[in-house]
């Protein structure tokens, strides 16, 4: 052959080749932060597990939507009686699990008795607290009874905690978890990813996607180079937000910024000596300065609040005034509490950026007005044994990512250690109310309580920080459960 | 011909090392500024007439951490060294001076034993147990020390102990300890110092490593190390803040192996008339 | 020959003992519990003694100690806390990532070091070897998880010619393999190859000083072949024992490489295992490497006795 024809006939397959490949992809690569010990979100309290099962393997009886909201998920409707107590649930018919067996009222009865039971190893069993009896009417109709009324149940059985096992599967969840979702479970390589693919047989929209891998990438300069070098398609929860602009001003990926249910606080230790004094409390408040610490910290990433509540929810108050940039102010506080010198306290800082940049932050500013820390770098495992069980700390920095988790300031053994009969009440009046209009208005003076008692230090929302390349579609932009929801992500033709 | 060479790298060496050492000596009294001082509004400036070598991503003075970096590197990797050669050097002169017997035996397994540890693994483990902190790396890298002074005064002890001076120490009643502090000891401090020299160079490296996973001088206290840590994910935005520690290590430990090189030319003969 | 070889062996045995009574007691005393760790903040008591239960933890430490070693004779190493998979399994898998790391950096280490050591010994004092001696000062005193850091900005992000980190698996393809090895492997290799160069030219420059050279140079052979047949067999013995105590440390000490590329191998299985409290991992795994040391010192210290008498006679 002549060379002429030689260049031609290559060109020719070249073009073939190309076009060939001109179909939308149907795989995709996430990467997150954290690896999930386990496959079962039922068993474990670790939010890598919801990550990836949530709304993919497992669902629920009701479920997240992007925003927030609670949808119908494995119940198609329900009723609640008059009183409040009685919920009768109608399921959708034709549902299979992912070996095959058939779904119905007995695989609810047994997922909610399972989770409720003595000896179960539920991270969320306070969830279920209040269900005193889960019957089966027929195969597609299940009626849960409560032993007092409980406005949150719906969304209590949202959570992945709360998601619906099969009796045949459930005790090997852990590593081949079996559920009724739209991707089924392929493989896990431990340490390094997780295969998906989807479910032919599921019951509503199908997924777009054929297959789906999760990537394991904890150190923050391997996120940004292994998005960079093109190596994953998304990047959830992507941890160097300092790199964020140099992604958004690259045509190849997009950048999306939401919120997350994570209230990041300055948590002060409510019953050691300073900080039983609101005055100290009050006036470590003053002495932080929010945006400086959304700046350093987070590269301006953040929605600053005054409060324990999320900013994007309805129900929010702005209480950020009482609780401003003023270091004199705290100074003057301090003197007033009988400490014009300062003191000197502990500051233990889990390994997340948000409080390792944060702490530095803090440890600063409240320097400048004499309080004295000592900071320490704890793992996560030495942060739950020193600071969450042992309670022995004076400040830390944490995000609470649970959604609705107001609740634990009714709780005086949890590590802050607030305890405050008023608000407690209130909290048990919010678990009967069912009424939206009463419970925001309960939630409302909820939030007031705790800023005018100056509880913790409130930072701000953790943002939802999502990289992807720039042809996927249908990522969610908010968080508001720890679920990297694939059912309706696709790539754009 | 090699007599040149060696002075040569000895002073190009100590003037590389001492420009560290002195900035670190310095740091316990002044630094331009505080460590501690956060200034968000200006972070990460390049170098410029207030901060001659720029700001990191905190706003913080970098010259000034450089200072007590080098302050943190050199006291972890001294007090590593002495504990190596404090607990090293007895042990291995213990074991010449009873060779062949069972506690030589005993000592030489034991030194056997701490190399088969992959040290990496265990000065993490060391730190996650006693917790993070300059101390738990001292003692950390410092332990892995030890054996490395045991086996090589060991093995200079023992072909001293068949001079004919020991010999006559021996003959003329003398003991075991007091022949090994009186005539050894002295005999092989040349040989200390230049091992000395290195284990500090691989001290500072070694506190780099720890550093960089978390695990050495924590916050406020700067250590080279993890500010190449913290410097990794701004690389593209600002590359002299990982550029600028990255290059303290590598040209304070390249001073150091210069200086031991040049030091073990200079006492070569005496060297190789012990072996 | 005998008695040396049985009174090693003794003392192989010995040390293992020890090793894992030393190792067990470390890792037990750290703190933080593991079922704690598990549930993370929503843990409470009832759930947190019905997982200790589970996994085991509520059996006193000396019959913890005793399952687990008679366990480990068996080829047993335990159920991680962390997975609830056996630790075998996960270290099997893993070792298929460090152990081609490990050989591949040697190999690369050995290509570098060997010419440039010969070529530096050939050249001595004239400027070749100081060039190599410079380079290879430069080698060692260059942190090895910066030179990561910097290979995968010019090479990964800039230049694209290689993935920044992670591991395709072995099942899609050899190369496939290599390639992602290949930066994590040059990182590794290169602080190595700047140690082993010297060795091999102190060691080449120590034997070409010997007697049996010079004789064998007074007989009238070439510079060259005497270099190279028979300086260089003899100074390949303090070469070969570098290599063997460079191959350990590459297989645990790849650590903060297998981090900076994240690479699911050992180095990142025990540092994961740490932070996360599983307990069982980390003694088994550090005790498998423990473990591969001493033997290889073993092996080692036998083919010296083999062959070298005098070795026989002092031990």
């Amino acid at each position: 052959m002549s060379d002429i024809s030689r260049l031609l006939t290559a060109s020719a397959i070249a073009l073939f080749a190309g076009l060939g490949v001109a179909q939308a992809q149907t795989d995709i690569t996430v990467a997150m932060q954290l690896e999930p010990p386990n496959l079962d979100p039922t068993g474990g309290a670790a939010e890598a597990i919801d990550s990836v099962t949530y709304s993919n393997i497992y669902e629920g009886l009701t479920r997240f939507a992007s925003d927030g909201s609670v949808v119908p998920g494995l119940a198609a409707s329900w009723e609640i009686s008059a009183d409040g107590l009685v919920y009768t649930f109608k399921l959708h018919q034709g549902v299979t699990f992912h070996d095959g067996s058939a779904f119905d009222a007995e695989d609810v009865k047994f997922s909610l008795d399972r989770a409720r039971a003595d000896d179960s190893t539920n991270a969320q069993k306070p969830l279920f607290a209040q269900i005193a009896d889960v019957t089966v009417i027929d195969a597609a109709t299940v009626q849960i009874t409560l032993s007092q009324p409980n406005g949150s149940l719906l969304f209590n059985l949202a959570w992945g905690d709360a998601v619906i096992v099969a009796p045949e599967s459930a005790a090997t969840n852990t590593t081949n978890p079996v559920g009724t979702g739209a991707f089924t479970f392929v493989n896990w390589v431990q340490g390094d990813r997780i295969d998906l693919a989807r479910n032919a047989n599921y019951w509503g929209t199908p997924a777009v996607l054929e297959t789906a891998t999760f990537r394991f990438i904890s150190d923050p300069t391997a996120a940004f180079a292994s998005v960079m070098a093109g190596d994953v398609d998304v990047f959830s929860g992507f941890p160097a937000p300092e790199n964020l602009p140099q992604f958004a001003a690259d045509p190849r990926f997009q950048v999306i910024v939401g919120s997350t249910e994570g209230e990041t606080i300055l948590a002060m230790n409510n019953k050691l000596p300073p900080f039983e004094n609101v005055l100290v409390r009050e006036a470590v408040s003053h002495a932080i300065d929010r945006q400086a610490i959304i700046d350093g910290a987070m590269f301006g990433y953040g929605m600053p609040i005054g409060t324990h509540f999320a900013p994007h929810n309805p129900a929010y108050v702005d209480l950020k005034t009482g609780s401003a940039y003023d270091p004199d102010r705290a100074r003057a506080l301090l003197a007033e509490a009988g400490l014009p010198d300062g003191f000197t306290t502990t500051l233990k800082l889990p390994p997340p950026s948000y409080a390792r940049r944060g702490g530095e932050i803090i440890a600063a500013q409240l320097r400048a007005v004499g309080i004295e820390t000592e900071v320490s770098n704890l793992e996560w495992a030495q942060w739950l044994e020193q600071v969450f069980k042992g309670k022995d700390f004076g400040l830390t920095i944490v995000s609470h990512t649970e959604p609705m988790d107001i609740n634990i300031y009714a709780n005086p053994e949890y590590y802050f250690q607030y305890d405050n009969p008023d608000f407690q009440a209130l909290m048990t009046e919010l678990t009967a109310t069912t009424d939206p209009e009463k419970r925001t208005a309960l939630l409302q003076k909820a939030q007031t309580i705790i800023a005018e008692d100056y509880v913790n230090g409130y930072l701000f929302q953790l943002a939802a920080l999502t990289v992807a390349k720039a042809g996927v579609q249908g990522l969610w932009p908010n968080a508001p459960v720890a679920s990297i929801d694939l059912t309706a992500v696709s790539w754009v033709k | 011909m090699t007599r040149r060479w060696p002075n040569r790298s000895l002073m190009i060496g100590a003037a590389l090392a001492l420009i560290f050492i002195a900035g670190g000596f310095l740091s316990l009294i002044w630094t331009p500024y505080a460590i501690d001082g956060v200034d968000i509004p200006n972070k990460m400036l390049l170098p410029t007439a207030a901060h001659w070598l720029g700001t990191d991503h905190l706003g913080r003075d970098i010259l000034s951490m450089i200072m007590v970096g080098a302050q943190t590197s050199i006291a972890v990797a001294v007090l590593a060294v002495g504990i190596g050669m404090g607990v090293g050097i007895p042990l291995g002169l213990t074991a010449a001076a009873r060779a062949g017997g069972w506690l030589d035996e005993f000592i030489m397994r034991g030194n056997d034993l701490v190399f088969a540890f992959p040290s990496l693994v265990i000065a993490i483990l060391i730190t996650a147990v006693f917790g993070p902190g300059a101390v738990n790396a001292i003692i950390a890298i410092g332990i892995f020390n030890i054996p490395v002074f045991a086996r090589l005064t060991r093995g200079a002890a023992l072909s001293l102990w068949q001079r004919d001076f020991i010999l006559a120490a021996r003959v003329s009643g003398k003991s075991g300890l007091r022949i090994s502090v009186e005539h050894i000891l002295p005999n092989i401090t040349s040989l200390m110092i230049v091992q000395g020299t290195i284990q500090f160079s691989l001290g500072i490296l070694a506190e780099a490593g720890l550093s960089y996973v978390g695990l050495g001088a924590q916050p406020p206290i700067p250590s080279w190390g993890r500010m190449l840590a913290e410097s990794q994910t701004l690389v593209s935005l600002a590359p002299q803040l990982a550029l600028i520690p990255g290059l303290a290590i590598v040209l304070t430990v390249l001073g150091l192996n210069l200086m031991g090189d040049g030091l073990r030319d200079m006492l070569d003969p005496r060297i190789r008339a012990e072996r | 020959m005998i008695g040396y070889v049985l009174r090693r062996f003794v003392s192989l045995i010995v040390s293992l003992v020890v090793a894992s009574l030393v190792i067990f007691m470390v890792v037990e005393v750290a703190p933080g519990d593991p079922a704690a760790f598990m549930l993370g903040m929503s843990a409470q008591p009832d759930t947190l003694a019905a997982l200790r239960a589970e996994l085991g933890l509520d059996v006193a430490k000396p019959q913890r100690y005793l399952n687990w070693v008679s366990g480990m004779v068996q080829g047993d190493f335990g159920t991680s806390y962390t997975y609830r998979t056996p630790v075998a399994g996960m270290i099997a898998d893993r070792m298929w990532i460090s152990l081609p790391l490990a050989v591949y950096a040697l190999v690369l280490s050995t290509l570098i070091a060997f010419p440039a050591g010969i070529y530096a010994a050939s050249r001595r004092g004239r400027a070749g070897d100081i060039a190599v001696m410079g380079a290879t000062q430069l080698g060692v005193a260059v942190p090895n998880f910066w030179f990561a850091m910097i290979m995968v900005l010019i090479f990964a992000i800039n230049l694209g010619w290689f993935s920044a980190g992670g591991f395709p698996g072995w099942d899609k393809g050899f190369w496939g393999g290599i390639k992602a090895l290949t930066l994590p492997a040059i990182a590794l290799a290169l602080p190595q190859a700047a140690i082993l160069a010297r060795v091999m030219r102190s060691s080449l420059l120590d034997m070409l000083g010997e007697d049996f050279i010079r004789t064998a140079r007074a007989k009238g052979l070439r510079a060259r072949s005497v270099l190279w047949k028979h300086a260089l067999r003899n100074a390949m013995i303090p070469v070969l024992t570098i290599i063997g105590l460079q191959f350990s440390f590459l297989l645990a000490g790849g650590i903060i490489i297998e981090q900076v590329f994240y690479l699911p191998g050992l180095g990142r299985l025990v540092f994961q295992a740490i932070t996360q409290r599983d307990l069982i991992v980390v003694e088994s795994v550090v005790m498998l490497l423990v473990f591969a040391v001493i033997v290889v010192n073993f092996v080692v210290d036998l083919t010296y006795a083999a062959v070298d008498p005098r070795l026989r006679v002092q031990a």
